[in-house]
C-alpha cells in the first residue's frame, strides 16, 4: 500500500512539474487572482517586453485603492491609486483576461469573489498578489500570497518556483457556544501557536467544529492563517463544499461537475497520514475574542484584562508588552469590556460576506451606533444580497454608513482611515500599528461584536446585548 | 538583480518583535512606480513625527545607524502583507543584510528577488547580539554569504544554515524569470496534460 498523504500533498503533487537540483519545486498556478496592486507586477512584465502567458487563468478586480463612497474611477482622490485601478483595467484589455472592473456588478475583494464566482474550487492551485490568498483554501485549494517579482514570474510563465513548506494540522474539537464564531475560533487558534507560530507550514484545520462550519465561516478561518504566519491554510472539501459550489458561474457544470466532484471527493487527506506538527483546540471553551495589542496573537476573550508588563520577565517581551500598551493606550488590568470604542468598521475580506453582514445587523436591529460605524460589503453582489435582505436599512436606521464594496479601512489605502490616537472595533485581519491609518488603534473582533461596540461605544460582549439563550 | 556575496558594515538592533511590512513600508507610499525609490518611506512612521521632522529617538536616525546596512532584529521579521515595497524600501536605503530569529514566509521569498540577504539565528543570541550593539554604537558585523558566517563585534564566529538555491541565487544574482522560461517545453507538455485531467479549468459562465 502507498504512504497515506495528506490533502496538502496531493495537490502539491498534483501541480509539480519539476524539481531543480537543490530541492525546489517548479510549480503549475491553476489560478491567478489579480487586483489593483498588481499594477508593479505589470509594470515588470512590460519592462521585459513579455506577454501574460495564460490570460485564461488569470482573473482580477480591483479593490486595495477603490474609494467605498462610489464606484466611478473619477471618484478615487489620489491620482496613484485612480492611475492603478485605470492601469488594470488597460492591463485588462491589452493581454485579454477576466476582469470584473469597477462598474461589473461582480465587483468585490478579490478574496471574496473568487469563492462566490465559484473560481476557487478544491484541488486547485492558486496565487495572488496579496498575503490574504490563504482564505481561499476553504474550498480545498492551495492557495497563497506571493510578492510583485513572483506575480511577474507567474504572468509570464503561469507557474511559481517553491520549497515544499512543511504541513500542521490544527484540530478543533467540540461545538462552539451561542457567540462564538470562525473568527474567534481563528483568533484562538493565533493566541495559541502565535504570529509566526505556522511559519514555514501549510495549515489544515480539522475536526468537528470545522465539519459544522458554513463555507463562508471556513473563508474566515482560512483567511487569517497568514496571521499565524502560515503559508496557506486549507479545509478538505467535503458535501458543504460541493453544496456551496454547485450552479456557481466558473464551477463545472453538466458532467463536467460529476466529473469534478468524483475527483474533489479523493483530495481529503488519508487516514494516518503525517503532519510534520498538530495541534489541538477546544471550540466548547472559547468566548468571543478581542485583540488588544499590535499582533493578532494579542487576542484573549472579551471577559479578559490587559495584560501587566511587571508579570512578564525582562528579555521576554516585556519591553515589547511595554511598548504596545504605549502605543495601543491601554494601563495593564483594565477590563477589556471598559475599553471606549471611536469608532467601527465592518468589512475587509475577513469578514464582509452576507453571513457576516446578516450577524452584524441581527445586532445592530437592537439599538443605535453611538460612535461613527461603518459597513462596506464584501463584494457588490454581497452588497444586492443584503440591499433584497434590507440589512442596508436595519444598518442605516442604527446610524452606520452603508458603503461600496473594497478592502477600504482593512487596508487604509483609499482614504478609509481611523485618525491618530483613535480606537477602532474592526472585523478585519490586522491590528498592526498604523495599519488602519497612522497612530491608529485597532482592535478585531468577529462582526457581532463589532456592531455591539458601536451600540455601547466600548468593548461590549456581545452575549449581553444578544442573551445567552 | 544584485548579487551577494559578502558584507562587512554597522549593524542596528531592531528591537522590537513582529516588525510587519506595514510598518517597514505604510500602504500608503505604495503606488509609485518603482523606479522613483522607495528609500524615504522605510519605516516612515517610526522615523518621521511628520512629514520631514524626523523621530530622534527612533535607531535609524542616530549618528552611527544612519550608516547601517545590516538590521539586527528580533522575532517575525517582515511578517504581514505581501507587499515587495518592504524589501524595495530596505535596499533602497542600503540594508543588505537582515539577522532575526524568524520572518515572515512572504518577505522571505520576495526578498532573494532583490538581493537582500536574511539569515536566520537562535533568539538569545540576537538578544546578547543587539545589547552589543546598542552598547557600542557603529559596530561592525561581517556577513559571508560563501562560508555561512557572521562575525559577531567580539569577533565571534557563527554559522547560519542557508537553503541552497537561496544561496545559488543570491551569489550569482540569477534572475528566477529567465530560469524558468529555459523550461517552457516543460510547462507546455504539462499544461496539456494538466487540461485533460481536469477539463472543467477553464469553464466559462454560461
Amino acid at each position: 500500500m502507498s504512504t497515506p498523504r495528506t490533502m496538502f500533498d496531493k495537490i502539491w503533487e498534483e501541480h509539480a512539474i519539476l524539481e531543480d537540483e537543490d530541492g525546489n519545486t517548479l510549480l503549475f498556478v491553476a489560478r491567478h487572482l489579480a487586483h489593483d496592486g498588481s499594477y508593479h507586477a505589470f509594470s515588470f512584465l512590460d519592462e521585459r517586453g513579455l506577454p501574460v502567458r495564460r490570460p485564461d487563468l488569470t482573473y482580477a478586480t480591483p479593490d486595495h485603492g477603490i474609494s467605498t463612497l462610489s464606484h466611478r474611477i473619477e471618484d478615487i482622490d489620489d491620482p496613484d491609486q485612480r492611475r492603478v485601478v485605470t492601469g488594470l483595467q488597460r492591463n485588462a484589455e491589452r493581454h485579454g483576461f477576466t476582469l470584473f472592473g469597477l462598474d461589473d456588478p461582480r465587483q468585490g475583494i478579490v478574496h471574496v469573489v473568487g469563492p462566490e464566482q465559484g473560481l476557487t474550487q478544491p484541488g486547485l492551485l492558486m496565487v495572488c498578489g496579496d498575503s490574504h490568498t490563504s482564505t481561499h483554501g476553504a474550498l480545498g485549494a492551495l492557495a497563497f500570497g506571493i510578492g510583485a517579482s513572483e506575480v511577474c514570474h507567474v504572468l509570464a510563465t503561469q507557474t511559481i518556483w517553491q520549497r515544499r513548506p512543511r504541513t500542521m494540522r490544527v484540530t478543533v474539537e467540540g461545538t462552539r457556544p451561542r457567540c462564538v464564531t470562525a473568527k474567534d475560533v481563528i483568533l484562538a487558534i493565533i493566541a495559541r501557536i502565535g504570529a509566526n507560530g505556522a511559519a514555514g507550514h501549510v495549515v489544515e484545520y480539522a475536526g468537528p467544529a470545522i465539519r459544522a462550519m458554513s463555507v463562508e465561516e471556513r473563508l474566515t478561518v482560512c483567511n487569517m492563517s497568514i496571521e499565524a504566519g502560515a503559508r496557506a491554510g486549507m479545509i478538505a472539501p467535503d458535501e458543504t463544499t460541493f453544496a456551496y459550489l454547485e450552479g456557481r458561474p466558473y464551477a463545472p457544470a453538466g458532467a463536467e461537475w460529476e466529473r469534478a466532484v468524483a475527483y474533489w471527493r479523493s483530495l481529503p487527506s488519508d487516514p494516518g497520514a503525517r503532519f510534520d506538527a498538530e495541534v489541538t483546540l477546544d471550540a466548547s471553551a472559547l468566548a468571543p475574542m478581542v485583540t488588544w495589542g499590535n499582533s493578532p496573537e494579542d487576542t484573549l476573550p472579551v471577559t479578559g484584562r490587559i495584560p501587566d508588563p511587571d508579570q512578564v520577565e525582562p528579555g521576554a517581551g516585556r519591553e515589547t508588552l511595554r511598548a504596545t500598551l504605549d502605543y495601543m493606550g491601554l494601563s495593564p488590568g483594565t477590563r477589556l469590556v471598559d475599553v471606549p470604542i471611536d469608532q467601527v468598521f465592518i468589512g475587509s475580506c475577513t469578514n464582509a460576506r452576507i453571513e457576516d453582514l446578516r450577524a452584524a445587523a441581527e445586532v445592530a436591529r437592537r439599538g443605535r451606533a453611538v460612535v461613527p460605524a461603518m459597513v462596506s460589503p464584501g463584494s457588490s453582489l454581497v452588497k444586492r444580497q443584503a440591499e433584497a435582505e434590507g440589512l442596508d436599512r436595519v444598518f442605516r436606521e442604527a446610524g452606520f454608513e452603508w458603503r461600496e464594496s473594497g478592502c477600504s479601512m482593512c487596508v487604509g489605502m483609499n482614504g478609509d482611515l481611523v485618525p491618530a490616537g483613535k480606537r477602532c472595533a474592526s472585523t478585519s485581519n490586522r491590528n498592526f500599528r498604523g495599519r488602519q491609518g497612522r497612530g491608529s488603534r485597532t482592535h478585531l473582533m468577529s462582526p457581532a461584536m463589532a456592531a455591539a461596540a458601536a451600540l455601547r461605544g466600548r468593548i461590549t460582549d456581545v452575549r449581553e446585548i444578544l442573551g445567552e439563550a | 538583480m544584485e548579487r551577494f556575496t559578502a558584507l562587512t558594515a554597522i549593524a542596528a538592533p531592531i528591537d522590537q518583535a513582529n516588525i510587519d511590512t506595514d510598518q517597514i513600508a505604510p500602504a500608503r507610499f505604495l503606488r509609485r512606480p518603482r523606479a522613483e525609490g522607495y528609500q524615504d518611506i522605510l519605516f516612515h512612521d517610526l522615523r518621521f513625527t511628520a512629514p520631514g521632522v524626523e523621530n530622534p529617538d527612533f535607531i535609524l536616525n542616530r549618528a552611527p545607524f544612519r550608516q547601517a546596512r545590516i538590521l539586527v532584529a528580533d522575532r517575525n521579521f517582515g511578517g504581514g502583507s505581501s507587499r515587495e515595497q518592504a524589501v524595495w524600501a530596505l535596499v533602497d536605503s542600503g540594508i543588505r543584510c537582515v539577522v532575526a530569529v524568524s520572518f515572515g514566509d512572504i518577505f522571505y521569498n520576495n526578498a532573494v528577488n532583490h538581493g537582500l540577504l536574511l539569515v536566520r539565528l537562535d533568539a538569545e543570541l540576537l538578544r546578547r547580539l543587539r545589547q552589543a550593539l546598542h552598547e557600542r554604537p557603529g559596530s561592525v558585523i561581517s556577513v559571508d554569504l560563501r562560508s555561512q558566517t557572521l562575525v559577531a563585534p567580539d569577533g565571534t564566529t557563527y554559522a547560519f544554515a542557508i537553503e541552497a538555491a537561496r544561496k545559488r541565487r543570491l551569489l550569482e544574482g540569477l534572475d528566477a524569470i529567465g530560469l524558468t522560461l529555459g523550461h517552457m517545453a516543460e510547462i507546455a507538455a504539462f499544461e496539456q496534460g494538466y487540461q485533460a485531467r481536469k477539463p472543467w479549468l477553464t469553464a466559462r459562465p454560461a
